[in-house]
């Protein structure tokens, strides 16, 4: 199945957690901002939240330094 | 009308700088004409701002004002002024945003942080030796106090978290993530797009290093949010975090910051 993450088809599997997801991007979860069908999602859901067919994502990546 | 070092003055035709040094500031030989120093026979027009220093001199306080930002685009100070800033974070990126807005003569700003300063801040971070071991609010509030004293800087010495952001800066005007960490840095904008939704926000992302200047730039995440940076230079074992580029990144922040509040204005 597939979802839009940032504007890109991406195949994923049925069932996957958003966590997993970023996890497989090699992004760290914990420096990530993500949007998910037009909604801000809080960081203690980023477990339980299923990613479904067709849905958008948009994750905002964050790197250290200031 | 003129204004002529804050005062107001009818206009008549053929007036030049140089009939203020007679009257308004005697033995002035610096005249600056809406933003721009000009000659002293210049023929002024009705409605132009005129400063007139004698160099040198330590002005009134009341003149004092008006001399700081003589150099400023006509408008943009009465602006600034009536404006409130918050700052998350007062290092490599908040401390030089923190002077270029106190310069610009931000009305308000509210600093937060909850470090003190240390030798390696010593680098990038606007603070000086003597400062070592001082809480970096009240350092910061002091040097900044040194370059405007007519701004108003309430300090936030915590720790900023997810939860508290949006309480302690729910009054202003634009707020500046300045964080190091990047956890914290998706925190911040978490919290404000969740519970701050009308805050004009500016953060960053990714300007460590000295890769290319014209890498980083400012982009509009969401209609009120803008993150300035390359978005990929991390702070990381063998790419340090220097001044030049970390001061490109704050001052694209500043102007940001002035772009919002004078857009918000108009």
């Amino acid at each position: 199945m597939k979802i839009i993450c940032n504007g890109t088809e991406k195949e994923i599997r049925s069932g996957i957690t958003l966590i997993d997801f970023i996890s497989e991007q090699d992004l760290n979860p914990d420096t990530v901002v993500a949007e998910y069908e037009g909604k801000i999602i809080s960081r203690d859901e980023y477990e339980t939240l299923m990613l479904e067919e067709n849905s958008k994502l948009e994750l905002i990546r964050f790197v250290g330094g200031g | 009308m003129l204004q002529i070092n804050e005062k107001e003055i009818p206009f008549s035709e053929g007036l030049t700088p140089a009939d203020f040094a007679q009257t308004v500031k005697p033995d002035a030989d610096l005249f600056i004409v809406n933003g721009y120093p000009v000659s002293s026979d210049t023929p002024l027009r009705d409605g132009d701002v005129c400063c007139c220093i004698k160099k040198g001199e330590i002005p009134s306080h009341e003149e004092m004002e008006c001399l700081l930002t003589a150099r400023h685009t006509p408008g943009v100070h009465k602006i600034a002024k009536k404006s409130v800033v918050g700052i998350m974070g007062l290092g490599g990126l908040g401390s030089p945003l923190a002077v270029a807005l106190t310069r610009v003569g931000v009305g308000k700003l509210l600093l937060a942080d909850f470090d003190v300063v240390e030798p390696s801040n010593l680098n990038r971070q606007q603070y000086f030796v003597d400062q070592i071991g001082k809480k970096k609010t009240e350092a910061l509030k002091e040097n900044l106090l040194r370059m405007n004293p007519y701004i108003n800087i309430e300090t936030i010495d915590k720790r900023l978290t997810e939860d508290n952001i949006a309480n302690i800066f729910d009054n202003v005007d634009v707020l500046a993530e300045c964080f190091d960490d990047a956890v914290m840095k998706a925190a911040a904008l978490r919290a404000v797009l969740t519970s701050l939704p009308d805050t004009y926000y500016v953060g960053a992302s990714g300007m460590a290093g000295y890769e290319e200047n014209n890498m980083i730039t400012t982009k509009q995440l969401y209609p009120k949010v803008f993150i300035v940076g390359d978005g990929t230079s991390a702070a990381c074992p063998g790419q340090g975090l220097m001044a030049p580029r970390v001061g490109i990144a704050a001052h694209h922040q500043a102007n940001q910051v002035l772009r919002l509040l004078i857009k918000k204005d108009n």
